[in-house]
């Protein structure tokens, strides 16, 4: 199980702010877990392109596509940051 | 070195006075302070929400202030920010670095502030007469961060 979390914009267009998911058999990395969620309907699709300015973090720490993923896990996608 | 995140207001005149007291090693404090401003993009700001990651945002900012320890002399550093619902005229952020000599202070304040603008994660949502947005990342902000890259 990992703990999945969206802030700002992408909370809103996902209509969700944190959840809880088993993580699929073959997902191991950050971008393979991005491209699973780009598959669960359109809102997402679309929020999660590959295209999109999305950041990410693992465990609180910035992560990239390569960041390995593991059970236990705390995974965030958020927007570019617009702090200070 | 601390880190603070809250929805209250900070004073920073009670903050400088706290830096300095009982140190005599300092020589130079250099401050910065965020302020609302009440027109972004063209259009008039009513109010702006602050969102933030509870947990990460103060570790990416003890790290910016580590960061900022390696390449300059910091005897101490402060950084506040405020989240919630802010307006025009209200404090946002606070950074206080504090050296031996004014050179290492105004360079990490600038540095803390440079890198926290693109590396905490803090979202704006502003209210306009046109309705809510997101504000969005700037350029110019990447550009200002990438500066102190050696």
């Amino acid at each position: 199980m990992i703990t999945l979390l969206y802030f700002a914009r992408l909370r809103e267009a996902l209509g969700t702010g944190r959840e809880q998911l088993v993580l699929p058999a073959g997902i191991g990395t950050l971008g393979a877990l991005r491209a699973h969620l780009a598959q669960r309907g359109e809102a997402w699709a679309k929020e999660m392109a590959a295209g999109r300015n999305l950041r990410a973090a693992v465990n609180q720490d910035i992560a990239t596509a390569d960041t390995v993923i593991k059970d236990g896990d705390e995974v965030a996608f958020f927007p570019p940051v617009t702090g200070g | 070195m601390s880190v603070r995140v809250q929805e209250q207001d900070f004073d920073v005149s009670a903050e400088l006075a706290l830096m300095r007291k009982g140190n005599p090693k300092i020589g130079a404090i250099a401050s910065f302070v965020g302020v609302v401003r009440d027109i972004n993009e063209g259009d008039s700001v009513a109010t702006m929400t602050l969102e933030h990651y509870p947990g990460m945002t103060e570790k990416a900012i003890s790290e910016i202030i580590d960061q900022a320890r390696g390449r300059w002399e910091v005897l101490d550093a402060l950084v506040i920010h405020r989240v919630g619902t802010l307006k025009p005229t209200d404090q946002i952020v606070l950074v206080i670095v504090a050296s031996t000599h004014r050179g290492d202070a105004f360079a990490a304040c600038e540095f803390i502030m440079d890198y926290l603008k693109t590396q905490a994660p803090f979202w704006k949502k502003e209210i306009t007469p046109q309705g809510a947005r997101w504000v969005d990342a700037r350029v110019t902000d990447d550009k200002a961060a990438e500066r102190w890259k050696v």
